[in-house]
């Protein structure tokens, strides 16, 4: 079969295999879904009416039918606790996380490019020492530690940012950005910490290899072979794993969004949990899972699309 | 090169030996009782009587999370161990079966993995009221795609080798073949994928705490501890820092555990 053909017969079946753990997720709660939500004081009557507008007095078949062609819709019905639809809510809530999430992806380049090259340029044990024990280290701090203590630091200590406080874009988009640049932070440095892996493994490989050499031996100073050759062939890896990574990224911000108490869709997430808000959090979980499965999807295409290699094969 | 490989292994090998044996200590001796409360003595700095300060309660932080680290031994061990056993049953039925076997089993993997980690496990402990085995069942399974690939790829690239095939030509059993002939050529990368889903299962299990969706009260927890630090930050700012190096500390230490000895192996092809 053709790469892509596979490929999105991958993604499909993906995507049907998440909406059926989605749904039976809610479905194998122990009991009635009703009963759970309501608790054991409700009366038959309410019960009764919560499970006609959750759908679960009908037939398992058919509620998974509705189920995928709602989803597909992007229609999750109303939340149990706002009585607003779950696409409203979640819609509301976006643009903070969006905007966590693309912040510190930037962030992620701006810091981690440079200290990879910095890092392929020291060679030898105690530079390899080094770098392994800075990335190892970012890699193990739970970002949420790591918002922690920037709280403490530049927070509360140096109070050079506000903190807990959330100013929306519309609002004023300077103070948007300072609010963000702290819990930005924290999400970046374990993925700061994979790139400069990468980029310094990738850099040393292009390094040995003939055609660094041959530019050498014609004269190119060292600046250019570095810049021009080594660097654009050593970026492609790392390329696609700050877009597999994006999803990571995505996660990372449901648990950050609490530690700085962000309006985003993480806290609207733990939210929903918390009330056993059913359909808000199928919706959300899916909307998160789609989103992470269409960017790998798309980093996969674009990183086969970018080396000719893979493409021609 | 070569040096710093062993390095990590050395490294990661005393980090969590130290951890492991504090653990063992928690069991037996704490400096004080780790949930005796004593109001007179709240939110104190470190001192003689308490080397890592109080909580808001008055108790002892360093008795505290002596007796964390027997969660996180806990929830590390036992997910492990559901990943490791789902992720044999998954991996070895897809290599060994092939065909559409396989490719609906790694279907099903590639659709878990899609999911990132943390989310699965939040939608997971979202079904019932969260505790301790909630979480520990939650991890573990999504650990199991990782080691049903790692398995599924051992068994693929075993099964048609010639021991393999001499094996079965004497008459070896499919238990056999399994078990005695191709388990203990992917021992290595499965030990690997252990340590490395151990340091994630501690982390995990910490962030679902300090979301108060992990493991609860009385059972000790790091990640809860960080969530009720966050509240004094201001007041105590030493509170948050034990929890938080602890848990660096664990995961740091079987990331380079599972790295050492993956390099070992790859060393020794």
């Amino acid at each position: 079969m053709n790469y892509y053909a596979r490929r999105l017969l991958t993604l499909l079946l993906t995507v049907l295999f998440v909406l059926l753990l989605t749904f039976a997720a809610f479905r194998i709660i122990p009991g009635n879904p009703a009963l759970v939500i309501l608790g054991t004081e409700a009366t038959d009557a309410q019960i009764a009416l919560l499970e006609e507008k959750l759908g679960t007095d009908r037939p398992l078949a058919e509620q998974f039918a509705d189920w995928l062609v709602a989803a597909f819709r992007l229609d999750f019905g109303e939340s149990l606790r706002f009585s607003e639809p779950v696409t409203h809510l979640i819609a509301g809530r976006l643009p903070v996380t969006v905007s966590l999430a693309v912040m510190s992806l930037v962030l992620t380049i701006a810091v981690g490019i440079p200290l990879g090259i910095i890092a392929s340029r020291a060679r030898g044990k105690a530079a390899d020492m080094l770098v392994t024990i800075g990335t190892q280290l970012g890699l193990a701090v739970p970002s949420f530690w790591m918002g922690i203590m920037l709280i403490l630091a530049f927070g509360l200590t140096l109070k050079w940012f506000a903190v807990s406080t959330f100013t929306p874009w519309s609002e004023n988009p300077l103070l948007a950005v300072k609010s963000l640049v702290l819990p930005s932070a924290a999400l970046a440095v374990p993925q700061i910490a994979i790139v400069v892996r990468y980029l310094r493994t990738s850099m040393l490989e292009q390094l040995g290899l003939d055609y660094v050499r041959t530019a050498r031996s014609k004269g190119l100073r060292e600046s250019a072979v570095l810049y021009k050759h080594v660097l654009k062939n050593a970026l492609l890896p790392v390329i696609t794993i700050i877009g597999i990574n994006f999803g990571e990224l995505l996660a990372g911000s449901l648990v950050i969004e609490q530690v700085f108490t962000l309006p985003g869709i993480g806290s609207l997430l733990i939210t929903a949990i918390g009330n056993r808000d059913y359909p808000l959090v199928q919706g959300l979980v899916v909307l998160i899972a789609f989103t992470v499965i269409a960017i790998n999807f798309v980093v996969d295409l674009s990183y086969r699309w970018l080396d000719p290699k893979i493409r021609l094969q | 090169m070569k040096r710093m490989k062993s390095y990590s292994l050395v490294l990661g090998a005393s980090f969590v030996s130290v951890l492991f044996v504090v653990m063992l200590i928690s069991l037996v001796y704490t400096p004080h009782p780790p949930n005796e409360m004593n109001i007179r003595e709240r939110l104190q700095a470190p001192s003689v009587r308490h080397w890592l300060g109080t909580d808001n309660f008055g108790r002892d932080i360093l008795s505290r999370v002596m007796v964390g680290s027997q969660t996180a031994f806990e929830v590390g061990a036992v997910s492990v161990a559901i990943g490791l056993l789902g992720g044999f049953l998954v991996g070895t039925l897809a290599g060994y079966m092939g065909k559409w076997v396989d490719e609906l089993l790694m279907r099903a993997t590639d659709a878990l993995l899609a999911f990132p980690g943390i989310l699965l496990a939040l939608l997971l402990v979202s079904i019932s009221k969260p505790s301790l085995f909630q979480t520990m069942l939650a991890i573990g399974i999504l650990s199991i795609p990782s080691f049903a690939r790692v398995i599924r790829s051992g068994v693929l690239q075993h099964k048609e080798a010639d021991y393999v095939k001499a094996a079965r030509g004497l008459g070896a059993g499919h238990a056999n073949l399994i078990f005695v002939q191709i388990a203990p050529n992917i021992a290595s990368s499965v030990v690997t994928t252990a340590a490395l889903s151990f340091s994630t299962a501690v982390l995990i299990e910490a962030a679902l705490s300090y979301l108060g969706l992990g493991v609860q009260p009385p059972d000790p927890s790091w990640g809860r501890m960080l969530n009720e630090a966050q509240s004094y930050l201001a007041k105590a700012p030493w509170f948050t820092l034990a929890p938080g190096l602890l848990i660096t500390l664990t995961v740091l230490g079987f990331n380079l555990l599972g790295d050492g000895i993956r390099d070992l192996r790859d060393k020794k092809s």
